[in-house]
């Protein structure tokens, strides 16, 4: 990066460092970090949006619907959330392929799986084979996406159908009382004050979403995980920068990475609990 | 080939016995079946362990953050945050790597009538070194319930137990200790299943799987490559590890019971499964 950079083996000390830790390679190390943010900026919305789902299909009238929301509330408890970010993308992968292969070559008739393979025309290939490097980036990263929010939402789910039952009963019956139709309890009853009972819960999994994106790495994204294993192996003298086993370091950088993430987060959310318990008739709310 | 036949082969490839190689091809349902279940040997093993070991580490822990003095607090403070601030996925790299790089020493223990040798490359393997990581974790986890539990004994048992002449190690051990307990069961309960879940994740961090003696998730992801079909052997694990946090509530539930027994029937606290933690 620098212009005395040129030749790294005239090199010592802190001058040899600085142009060690600004190669195209370690710039691509940082701009993992920038995907961590980004993963975790998406996967929390996405997150809600499956809970909420989920949550209000739990408490559905109709009973098919009833029993798959509770099916997706309750499958996260019993089973490791590894298993599910091993088992959602390969899964999704196939289902998208295969659809596309029944509307794409509906003149194919041989069976899509054949013993152990996984047999699709190949414009029906997720991502096309003549696609360029990021589109598959892109198409990985997605994919690991909706694996994080659809575990995510189950966690959430969770939270949120304990939110709304913790809304007190007699608060309801008053509204039923005045003739509000279910939906319109939901909506202005429910709705609006489940957020206090929620956010613990909710600040909770923040904590947890922070600390479950290493998984990327088994999604088989280029992550920090990733990048850490790479830049920190053993580099030999054909190497510009040769250097000795570094990696157990690059993953102490990603031990304080993580922990200043948490840290930080932490106590934002302790602010806002405080903030938002001023007031309230809890015993957090009188200290105050 | 009859399952009863996969079943002598295979129940316990994952501890290195039986048919050495895996099955490449044509792999049927009873395969998997056995070969899985034979990798939850280590999920047990490694959650038995850590639990039980982690279990003692865990109270002196909770006890040394409640402590007034510097010397036990600010340590035990700072190990909890760093095992419960960070991802486990990233202690096991961080640990795993560190070991590499410590000098290979074999250090010999005399017993008497044996003598024991002592190898610091055990630890790059996952039996030890992965094991010592989940304990150091587990710990901080329950470390941090048993704290607030301790935190919450009903300051009135105290002095009742002042009152009658208890002190030191009796009013501890007789008083403090049992409450806090009962107290911290049920998240404890909780923090047991999340930590047998999270065994899970040893043979996909650094610990390397030593001539293909994997946990049950190893081989279902071994399987899932093989056969292309991911829709077999990942119900497979979902299935045992559902059958064995049924069992750890069944067997945490006895305990909760016994710490309960001297209560009122309506202040027992039940059982509840709460949410999952993912470290």
């Amino acid at each position: 990066m620098f212009s005395y950079c040129a030749d790294p083996n005239s090199l010592e000390g802190l001058l040899w460092l600085s142009c060690y830790i600004t190669t195209p390679k370690h710039m691509s190390f940082y701009n993992s970090f920038l995907v961590v943010m980004l993963l975790i900026s998406l996967a929390a919305p996405l997150a809600m949006a499956f809970g909420f789902a989920g949550s209000i299909a739990s408490r559905s009238s109709i009973l098919l619907v009833r029993y798959l929301g509770k099916g997706y509330l309750a499958m996260i408890r019993g089973i490791p959330d590894i298993v599910f970010f091993l088992f959602i993308p390969i899964a999704l992968d196939q289902a998208f392929e295969y659809l596309r292969h029944k509307v794409l070559c509906p003149e194919v008739t041989e069976a899509v799986r054949q013993g152990n393979d996984f047999v699709v025309c190949s414009v029906a290939k997720l991502p096309l084979s003549s696609a360029s490097e990021w589109v598959h980036d892109l198409y990985g990263f997605s994919l690991a996406l909706l694996a994080f929010g659809f575990v995510f939402g189950a966690f959430t789910g969770n939270v949120l159908s304990g939110a709304i039952a913790a809304v007190p009963k007699s608060q309801l019956e008053t509204a039923e009382a005045y003739g509000f139709t279910p939906r319109q309890i939901f909506r202005r009853i429910t709705l609006p004050q489940m957020w206090v009972y929620a956010l613990p819960g909710l600040s909770n999994l923040w904590m947890i979403l922070i600390k479950a994106t290493p998984l990327l790495f088994l999604l088989g994204i280029e992550d920090i995980v990733y990048w850490a294993k790479e830049l920190g192996g053993i580099k030999t003298g054909v190497y510009d920068y040769p250097h000795p086993d570094w990696r157990a370091w690059y993953f102490a950088v990603l031990m304080i990475f993580y922990l200043t993430l948490t840290y930080v987060s932490q106590s934002v959310l302790d602010r806002l609990s405080n903030r938002l318990s001023i007031g309230q008739a809890t015993m957090a709310g009188k200290a105050n | 080939m009859s399952c009863l036949q996969t079943i002598s082969d295979y129940s316990l490839r994952s501890l290195g016995y039986g048919e050495r190689l895996l099955p490449k091809a044509d792999i049927t349902l009873c395969e998997q079946f056995v070969l899985i279940g034979s990798g939850m040997i280590w999920n047990i093993y490694f959650g038995m362990f850590a639990l039980f070991f982690g279990f003692f580490f865990a109270t002196s822990l909770a006890l040394g953050k409640n402590s007034k003095f510097w010397l036990f607090n600010a340590p035990s403070r700072a190990f909890i945050f760093i095992f419960r601030g960070s991802p486990l996925f990233i202690q096991f790299f961080f640990a795993y790597d560190l070991f590499i790089i410590i000098p290979k020493l074999g250090m010999d223990i005399e017993l008497g009538f044996l003598t024991v040798t002592v190898e610091t490359r055990w630890l790059t393997k996952a039996w030890l070194g992965a094991l010592i990581v989940l304990f150091l974790n587990t710990s901080a986890y329950a470390a941090e319930i048993f704290y607030g539990a301790l935190r919450a004994v009903p300051s009135r048992d105290i002095e009742a137990a002042d009152s009658f002449g208890f002190s030191g190690m009796k009013k501890f051990r007789r008083i403090i200790w049992p409450t806090m307990m009962r107290l911290a069961w049920p998240s404890y309960t909780n923090e047991a299943i999340f930590l047998f879940h999270a065994t899970t994740l040893v043979f996909f961090t650094g610990f390397p799987a030593w001539r293909q003696k994997g946990d049950a998730i190893y081989y279902a992801s071994y399987f899932a490559e093989k056969t292309f079909n991911p829709f077999v052997p990942y119900p497979i694990v979902g299935f045992y590890f559902i059958l064995f946090t049924l069992l750890i509530i069944g067997i945490f539930s006895i305990v909760n019971k016994r710490l309960n027994r001297h209560l009122a029937p309506n202040d027992q606290s039940n059982l509840k499964i709460r949410l999952n933690l993912i470290r």
